[in-house]
């Protein structure tokens, strides 16, 4: 094992890349794959199960056409073609998670196939094919016990849950992405930032990678110009966009090293570690798992007859690209700004804050500006910052009706954050809103110019920017609650000067 | 010949989890030979072209509706467990990561 | 009330029903002959006294307050332990699921329930349903009510037995290669495999799932067709169920009792008449076939050619979907855990469990059919057996173009002494010979009693087309008619 990495740069001009990516996908079902539990997340450990999902003998599978559906739609929306008729498999192999100690998928005839996605990167766009898109069931989930970490190595026993146990899964594998260079993994990123945007458009999922609803493995290969394909690896594990980046460049720098010293790739599956960026390699000394697939008895075909998938093909929605293309020209954003907002995660935020009534610009100030901020600082998604689009429209409603100064909102946005209610709610109990009676105003500015009369001597000698310091003065005393126009105005007037 | 060796047995009863003995092994190894002969007779059967019947009942898209159905009570669900802590199915360390989800 | 256990389910359910017994009385009855005679038999493995007695109860209340009554209201019913039983051990014959109790109720356990019936436990069988002999279990064999020194059949053995040692009129078993026919046959009673898909498999624990059908045994015809109705037609919870009516079975059954076949063609299998069955077996059979002639039936020979492949490709079928469906036996969510002390990993606890869990022919077909499904020998194994799968479907299909159904000896062999075939297993999958293509083919077959070889019982099987259930219950009620039921030596 060498200890230092070749650069990336290095790396790029002497190799090319190959690289694949197979995601799974939790649709959001209201029951799962097979059984009617509930899929909702978070219940205290299996009281999810029942004896299908659990394995328990003599129970039986019956597909959830919920499923079914959203996986056609999947297809659809990734270009492919739907099989005519198509199966289920029993891949066989051992695991406390997997009750049967076989998962029910789709293995030489899944049900779309042949398909792509076009993603944009730097401007350019790269077409992704898709191999094929399946479904399957999940597993339980593991605690591991006794270990230092919580991981799996060290401990002394694990604990399982079966609530996952049996939610649909949709898997979606690229063809091999061959011809991507240095660009390898901005590629594999964007491919899986469009798929989430695609598949969250069909509102089959809720695709959040932290949560688990959606998980990529990766794999990557290196050859030399003009040669064959490499042997590729299989990283898992890979649960954020930034970690899908992280890993194509980070097996990309191991496999050079490796071809460097001399080494040959071994086929085999690695793991992520987010913490340190770097892939490890799988325990087993195993071979080549052989699964023993074959089409599972206790399910019949699934032969999706035509005019199901028009009917499902004619409800697709307005996919991502094209509704982006239409809300930059409506929003009218240059490229560069749109981009911005494609990264922030803000699009539906915003397009949801515009319908909720704020011009696209104001929606865009608050999304990109003030909540971008708290969410980097809290490390949430932008979606999970606390604020909701009908909150940010109150919100600049108030402003925009003067009831709300810039700082002000601010405050109140805050407010909105920490969950103390809505903005109006918030601008009253924190007594926020703007002090627009002229009475309480005309007081203050009395006192104002009272307590500082050589001020007011020079405003009244026509030196009229000097009625800055009697504003602020003002300001101070409303607790920055007036609105700084009104107040420079009535100053003007009571000294008799003309603005 | 053989149709089958010791060794390839022992490979079986790994890949299916049984903690065979050496004298299992001997056993099995003769009756899955003479079972395996046997049954080799379906190669005879000219069926090229004939496709295979997975299922005999002719039937597709048998589907669920998306409804919910009573699941179990934690207790009902952890009742034949052998072993149970926190709510959960409780077993030995696990050697084989490669598998975990 | 003269010996309520000698009477057929009908007959009960008619006394029941007019208020000449009550459905304790008749329960209580039969509690007693097993109490008296299990012993010798070793039929059950579980009496459930207690919800039998209690569900007699519930229905001589609910007659007592002047509710319809089921067909099967206060009949007896024992339970082959390959059904889940809520609350009600469950243990398939193996040591793996011993002291297991299901939280849920198979469907045709409900069924059951619904109908009326009083289920007294669960019957013994072969381990996982994998046998003919019903030697096979892990609690000890079952002993053939004819003659206690040799084997009442498999895998359903218990079921039988109960029935010919009047322990109960009524049993359910399950039928994989012949594991209802077979025992049927040789403990001189009716045993039933419906077409696959026609009885909810959902809640048997799975042996083979393309073939595995649960289905009626009973000592009548009439009752076998009683039971079937009972127990049969569409479940959702099993996608394989099919969303058809019921074939009227019941009514067949009525029609055959009249003893008249005019106009019914039946066809024996060539294959199965040449050296497969012994002379004793044959004999028999010849002279039902002149019976069921003299009831007007018209007789062919029908060349069936593949048959000859049946049992080869069921037993690279079979074990491989039953690799595959035990799997789940591993001692992390129910059953047996064994090993488990501190020191050893979940791999080996889990090796450890079905090693001692599991008996050797559980691991025989396991592990051929683990053999069977490797990527090197899927093609020439499983592959192969699923291509021959459908020349046997063919050869059905062209024999029902030319008769109505198929007739041949169920067994090739009467019931042999205990012990006689545990040390060859091949030897013994060659009782279900005659059973196995039904299976592969999803038919329905019927074994129905038709006289005595050297005082064993023999069986004639019908065999129908899919979802003609009804055919095979009037040829087997108008065969019995003409040679009358068979009452083993009193034990």
């Amino acid at each position: 094992m060498t200890t230092t990495l070749p650069s990336y740069d290095d790396v790029v001009a002497r190799y090319e890349p190959v690289i694949g990516l197979e995601t799974h996908v939790e649709l959001g079902t209201r029951t799962k794959m097979f059984c009617g539990c509930r899929t909702d997340f978070g219940g205290e450990p299996n009281t999810r199960v029942c004896p299908v999902c659990l394995g328990l003998p003599g129970s039986l599978p019956v597909v959830n056409k919920a499923a079914v559906e959203a996986t056609i739609r999947i297809g659809l929306a990734l270009n492919c073609s739907i099989a005519d008729w198509c199966r289920f498999a029993r891949k066989n192999y051992f695991y406390p998670d997997m009750p049967k100690n076989f998962q029910i998928s789709q293995y030489d005839e899944p049900i779309c196939v042949d398909g792509y996605l076009d993603v944009e990167v730097n401007g350019e766009t790269v077409r992704i094919g898709i191999e094929r898109v399946h479904m399957e069931e999940d597993t339980g989930k593991t605690l591991h016990v006794g270990g230092a970490t919580g991981r799996i190595h060290g401990a002394t026993e694990s604990l399982v849950d079966y609530n996952r146990a049996g939610i649909p899964l949709v898997e979606i594998v690229t063809k091999p992405i061959p011809g991507t260079g240095s660009l390898a993994p901005d590629i594999a990123r964007a491919y899986v930032n469009e798929l989430r945007e695609v598949i969250r458009s069909l509102g089959v999922s809720d695709v959040r990678m932290e949560e688990g609803s959606l998980r990529c493995d990766v794999n990557t290969s290196l050859n030399l110009p003009g040669q064959e394909w490499g042997t590729r690896t299989e990283t898992k594990n890979v649960n954020s966009l930034r970690s899908v980046e992280r890993a194509v460049r980070s097996e990309m720098l191991r496999q050079a090293s490796v071809l460097d010293a001399g080494g040959r790739i071994t086929q085999e599956t690695r793991h992520f570690h987010e913490d340190t960026g770097d892939t490890t390699p799988g325990r087993s000394k195993e071979t080549a798992t052989d699964y023993r697939y074959f089409p599972e008895p206790d399910l019949v075909p699934i032969a999706p007859d035509r005019a199901w998938v028009a009917e499902l093909k004619a409800a697709l929605p307005e996919l991502p690209r094209v509704h982006r293309r239409r809300l930059q020209e409506q929003w009218g954003l240059s490229d560069l700004d749109m981009q911005s907002v494609l990264n922030a995660g803000a699009v539906e935020l915003i397009e949801q804050t515009v319908a909720a009534g704020a011009t696209p610009a104001a929606a865009r100030k608050w999304w990109l500006g003030e909540l971008s901020r708290r969410a980097n600082e809290t490390g949430v998604e932008l979606v999970d910052v606390g604020a909701t689009p009908e909150q940010v429209a109150e919100l600049q409603g108030l402003v925009d009706a003067g009831k709300l100064n810039d700082k002000l909102a601010r405050t109140v946005l805050e407010g909105v954050v920490a969950g103390e209610g809505s903005p109006t709610e918030i601008m009253t109990s924190r007594n926020l809103e703007v002090v627009s009676d002229t009475g309480a105003l005309t007081a203050a500015v009395d006192e104002a110019i009272a307590a500082n009369p050589e001020i007011a001597d020079k405003i009244r000698s026509g030196k009229v920017a000097a009625a800055g310091a009697l504003v602020g003065a003002v300001m101070k005393t409303t607790r920055g609650q007036a609105d700084a126009k009104t107040v420079r105005e009535l100053i003007l007037a009571r000294l008799n000067v003309e603005a | 010949m053989a149709a089958i060796s010791r060794e390839e047995v022992a490979h079986l009863a790994r890949l299916s989890r049984l903690a065979v003995t050496e004298e299992e092994l001997d056993t099995f190894a003769g009756q899955l030979d003479v079972i395996l002969q046997a049954v080799a007779q379906v190669g005879k059967v000219a069926a090229a072209d004939i496709p295979p019947t997975s299922h005999s009942v002719p039937l597709t898209n048998v589907l669920r509706e998306d409804v919910e159905t009573p699941c179990l009570t934690p207790e009902e669900a952890l009742s034949g467990a052998p072993d149970a802590e926190q709510q959960r199915f409780r077993v030995p360390r696990i050697l084989n990561e490669d598998l975990a989800s | 009330m003269s010996d309520l256990t000698r009477k057929t389910a009908a007959e009960i359910a008619a006394l029941v029903a007019g208020g000449e017994t009550s459905a304790v009385e008749v329960t209580q009855a039969h509690l007693d002959r097993i109490a008296a005679v299990d012993d010798q038999v070793h039929a059950f493995l579980h009496v459930d006294t207690e919800g039998a007695l209690a569900a007699a109860r519930a229905v001589d209340e609910r007659r007592a307050a002047g509710e319809p009554l089921g067909p099967l209201a206060g009949v007896p019913v024992a339970v082959k332990d390959v059904l889940a039983t809520k609350g009600v051990p469950t243990t398939v014959g193996s040591k793996i699921l011993e002291g297991w109790r299901p939280p849920y109720d198979a469907t045709i356990v409900e069924r059951l329930r619904a109908a009326g019936t009083v289920m007294l436990g669960k019957t013994n069988m072969d381990e996982f349903a994998m046998g003919s002999s019903t030697e096979y279990s892990a609690y000890g064999a079952t002993r053939n009510p004819w003659d206690l020194s040799r084997i009442p059949g498999g895998s359903g053995g218990g079921s039988s037995a109960a029935l010919a040692a009047y322990e109960a009129p009524l049993a359910i078993g399950s039928d994989t290669g012949g594991s209802i026919r077979q025992p049927g046959a040789v403990t001189g009673t009716v045993g039933a495999k419906p077409t696959y898909g026609g009885t909810s498999r959902y809640g048997l624990v799975a042996f083979s799932s393309s073939l595995d059908t649960p289905g009626p045994c009973a000592r009548t015809v009439l009752d076998a067709a009683l039971l079937h109705e009972a127990i049969a037609g569409h479940d959702p919870r099993d996608s394989t169920s099919i969303p058809q009516p019921v074939p009227n079975v019941v009514a067949a059954a009525k029609l055959g009792a009249t003893g008249d076949l005019t106009g019914v063609k039946l066809g024996i299998v060539t294959e199965f008449v040449g050296e497969g069955a012994e002379p004793g077996v044959m004999a028999v059979f010849r002279e039902a076939v002149d019976a069921l002639t003299k009831l007007g039936a018209e007789i062919v020979e029908v060349s069936c050619p593949n048959f000859t492949y049946a049992l080869p490709a069921y037993y690279l079928i079979a074990p491989s979907e039953c690799s595959s469906n035990l799997a789940r036996f591993d001692g992390v969510r129910f059953g047996l855990r064994v090993g488990d002390d501190g020191s050893r990993s979940l791999e080996e606890v889990m090796s450890l469990t079905r090693e001692a869990g599991f008996g050797p022919e559980v691991k025989r077909r396991i592990m051929l059919g683990t053999y069977a499904l490797s990527s090197g020998y899927y093609d020439a194994y499983y592959g192969q057996a699923q291509k021959v799968r459908t020349l046997i479907t063919r050869d059905f299909t062209a024999a029902f173009e030319q008769v109505d159904a198929l007739i041949s000896p169920t067994t090739p062999f009467v019931a042999f002494p205990i012990g006689e075939r545990t040390a060859d297993p091949y030897q013994m999958y060659l009782a279900d010979l005659f059973t196995i293509p039904t299976n592969l083919y999803g038919g329905p077959g019927i074994s129905v009693p038709c006289g005595l070889s050297d005082g064993l019982p023999v069986g004639l099987q019908v065999m129908a087309p899919t979802m003609a259930d009804d055919r095979m219950y009037r040829v087997a009620a108008a065969l019995e008619s003409a040679v009358g039921t068979f009452t083993p030596p009193a034990l």
